[in-house]
């Protein structure tokens, strides 16, 4: 039976996070003082949004989402390749290439699942390959970003619900497939499949990884 | 009377009788003593060969007098490709005081390297699929003299899983390919740097098996192989060395090789843990007083740190013989050393053999003994160090004694984890593991990373290790864990299990009768039992 390799991918394949996205897009906004303007709550933003990622994924991603509202589609669309080239494509872990050429050697379906944009991911995709993949993607008002994810939103326990369904629709055996991430917020990503592995894991997930014997990966 | 006789019969045999001292027996990391019963035949290592007053003088001569092949000087040109291979940290065991062998020899070499003109250098060390080295110990094993010139770039570990750094060199008559570093390939000269701990190491295995990949392992680290050879140990009787050697022909029809072997004596220990390779009938006030302070220091300390103190006492083993030139004739001349070093004439096979596992073996430096590595030493290793037939008899019963805890290192044995508690459960069978499952380990992307970017034995050396206990497996009746403080490992492993020794000993009993014979291996010790 077929099987696939499930990656999340900030932290994982690439060392870059969310907030590397979002600190891209308000560094190339209209004018210098928006520029400004933004940057700086972006930077100020920071420690909240450690300390809500800590304490929910759910919650960080409605505050995080929030930082999008009033942007245009057109203009997140058109710095999306700039941000591919200047921002993705050089953060991608040295490992990362190796793994996903080696899992697609074997005959495994290569899927991402990541709570990143749509719009961000798509170039990186391209680069990597990678045809199967579910994203985040921004409500848009005629053509201005609301602050809020269409659902259903990808974190945490719904990446695990999208790997059964996925599975299920392309005949997937679960228990031969692999997944990898470097946060604890996805362990329910790696509890449904037979090869789960922690990427340049956070503390909480080296010792889950540990505790459960998962091997531990070091990409970078 | 008897007994009198007995112990004149070799001074590395001793009986036990009623006034014999209780024998010290390694369990993982701890020292215990027992009473053994009468009669008992305790087996201890061969005193070591003096060692070679200076060793850079023996090695210049062995690179200026080489066998079968011009001077080492004489085949080198400025301009020329040179590859150093050199053998990985599984050996020697523990790990020996620096100046490691490896770094004077590589020193040398490379001073004469230099000398005539050739800068084009490359040192890999041929790890196959063990673990790779960290940056720490590469530098312990060359000295920073070498370290810092050469490393990273021109300082490295193999890597099996390199598909652009491999070559096909050629294929065996069943069609299984040797696959050998491209580096070493693509030189002009390589200079393969030894240390023959066992009569296994060394010879063609040295290239052919260290700078290999895994398709190319996997033709003869297989279960039949194993259960052919008898022992291992025993390079004339060893079906695994017959399918090496047409391997290293093929390597040496391909390849300029220049071997450079040596051969260790046997002076494991000296200073605070040399009673542990002395009788302990002749031990003195201090050597009671010494083993007294190691073994009430131990027992306060939690079992890592114990593993590291052990781990930080290096070997003092001193060289026995250099000898260089092309790989059948250097070998034959070291193999020969080992032998005169190693080989213990014993008459007479016992019914139970004893053995404690302590905590050194090739594959747990700085780490841990997990199972399947404590089974690789009683019934590979412990069980293999016999030449003309087993020590013990066929059907007997091996007694080993270890806490067989449930520990893995997660860094250094991933692969085995899942080994261990997702396939031996199912089977213990060799040739259904190897058909079933090899493959999908040797394979599974994590471990392959984990072995390319970390420092984790291959996917598939679990398997390796457990096929090495084959032809021991094959051949005892029962095994027994003393000490074993779960059940479950052994149970696993398929052993019995008893509290301590003088219970294993009862079961053993009366599995193989009152009268049975019992025998012991004094460890740590490397003894080749020549059996009559």
């Amino acid at each position: 039976m077929a099987a696939a390799a499930f990656y999340d991918l900030e932290g994982t394949l690439v060392s870059t996070n969310l907030v590397h996205t979002l600190g891209f897009y308000a560094k190339n906004q209209q004018g210098l003082f928006r520029t400004f303007k933004k940057s700086a709550s972006t930077l100020l933003s920071i420690p909240v949004f450690a300390v809500t990622d800590q304490y929910s994924r759910k919650v960080f991603n409605d505050l995080f989402f929030k930082r999008y509202k009033g942007e245009s589609e057109d203009r997140l669309r058109f710095f999306a390749e700039e941000l591919f080239e200047g921002v993705l494509k050089p953060a991608i872990y040295p490992g990362a290439i190796e793994l996903i050429e080696k899992s697609r050697s074997l005959g495994l379906r290569q899927v991402v699942v990541t709570g990143a944009l749509d719009l961000s991911v798509v170039p990186l995709m391209k680069y990597l390959g990678i045809d199967d993949y579910v994203t985040n993607r921004l409500e848009f008002v005629n053509g201005v970003a609301t602050g809020r994810l269409l659902p259903p939103v990808v974190a945490a326990a719904t990446k695990a619900s999208w790997i059964r369904t996925f599975a299920e629709r392309e005949g997937l055996s679960l228990s031969d497939s692999y997944a990898y991430t470097d946060s604890m917020s996805d362990l329910p990503m790696l509890s449904v499949v037979g090869h789960p592995a922690a990427v340049n894991p956070d503390m909480r997930l080296r010792q889950t990884a540990l505790h459960h014997d998962w091997p531990i990966l070091n990409l970078k | 009377m008897s007994l009198q006789l007995h112990r004149k019969t070799h001074e590395s045999v001793v009986y036990i009788d009623r006034d014999s001292a209780p024998r010290i027996m390694p369990s993982g990391e701890d020292f215990i003593l027992e009473d053994l019963p009468i009669g008992t035949r305790v087996i201890y290592p061969k005193p070591p060969i003096k060692g070679l007053p200076n060793r850079e003088a023996a090695i210049r001569y062995a690179l200026n007098h080489p066998h079968d092949c011009d001077p080492l000087f004489a085949q080198l040109y400025p301009g020329m490709k040179v590859t150093i291979a050199v053998d990985d940290i599984s050996l020697p065991l523990p790990p020996m005081a620096t100046p490691d062998i490896r770094q004077t020899v590589i020193e040398i070499v490379a001073d004469m390297l230099a000398g005539h003109g050739v800068d084009d250098v490359h040192i890999i060390i041929a790890n196959s699929l063990h673990r790779k080295l960290t940056e720490w110990e590469m530098k312990r094993m060359v000295g920073s003299k070498i370290f810092d010139e050469f490393y990273p770039d021109r300082y490295y570990n193999h890597d099996a899983e390199w598909a652009e750094g491999l070559v096909t060199i050629g294929h065996t008559k069943h069609k299984e390919p040797l696959r050998i570093n491209r580096r070493c390939v693509e030189s002009d000269l390589i200079i393969y740097v030894n240390i023959n701990l066992v009569p296994m190491d060394g010879g063609h295995k040295s290239v052919a098996v260290g700078l290999c990949d895994y398709e190319s392992l996997r033709s003869h680290h297989e279960p039949q192989t194993i259960r052919d050879s008898d022992s291992y140990m025993d390079p004339a009787r060893s079906a695994l060395n017959h399918k090496i050697i047409p391997l290293g022909k093929m390597v040496d029809e391909k390849l300029n090789v220049f071997h450079i072997e040596t051969a260790l004596n046997n002076r494991m220990y000296t200073g605070a843990l040399d009673f542990l390779l002395k009788n302990e009938d002749d031990f003195t006030s201090f050597d009671r007083l010494k083993f007294e302070t190691i073994r009430r220091t131990m027992s306060k300390l939690p079992r890592a740190a114990r593993r590291k103190m052990l781990h930080s006492m290096p070997s003092q083993y001193e060289m026995i013989a250099c000898h260089a030139g092309r790989t059948d004739a250097v070998h034959e001349k070291i193999i020969e050393k080992n032998f005169d070093q190693y080989v213990i004439p014993i008459k007479g096979q016992c019914d139970i053999l004893v053995t404690g596992i302590p905590d050194i073996s090739p594959y747990n430096v700085y780490s841990i003994l997990n199972p399947l590595l404590v089974q690789v030493m009683a019934l590979g290793y412990h069980f293999n160090f016999y030449r003309g037939k087993p020590l013990l008899k066929k059907g007997g019963v091996l007694i080993l004694h270890h806490p067989c805890y449930d520990e893995f290192d997660h860094n250094f044995h991933p692969s085995y984890i899942e080994f261990f508690n997702r396939l031996l459960p199912e089977t213990r069978d060799s040739f259904t593991l190897r058909e079933k499952y090899e493959r999908e380990f040797a394979n599974n992307p994590s471990y392959i990373e984990m072995y390319r970017r970390g420092n984790a034995y291959h996917g598939a050396h679990p398997f390796f290790m457990w096929y090495w206990g084959e032809n021991g497996r094959q051949h005892v009746g029962k095994v027994i864990a003393a000490g074993a403080e779960n059940a479950h490992v052994p149970a696993m492993l398929g052993w019995d299990r008893a509290d301590n020794l003088t219970e294993a000993i009862a079961m053993a009993r009366s599995y193989m009768g009152r009268s049975a014979e019992i025998t012991m291996l004094h460890q740590p010790m490397i003894g080749i039992a020549d059996m009559e």
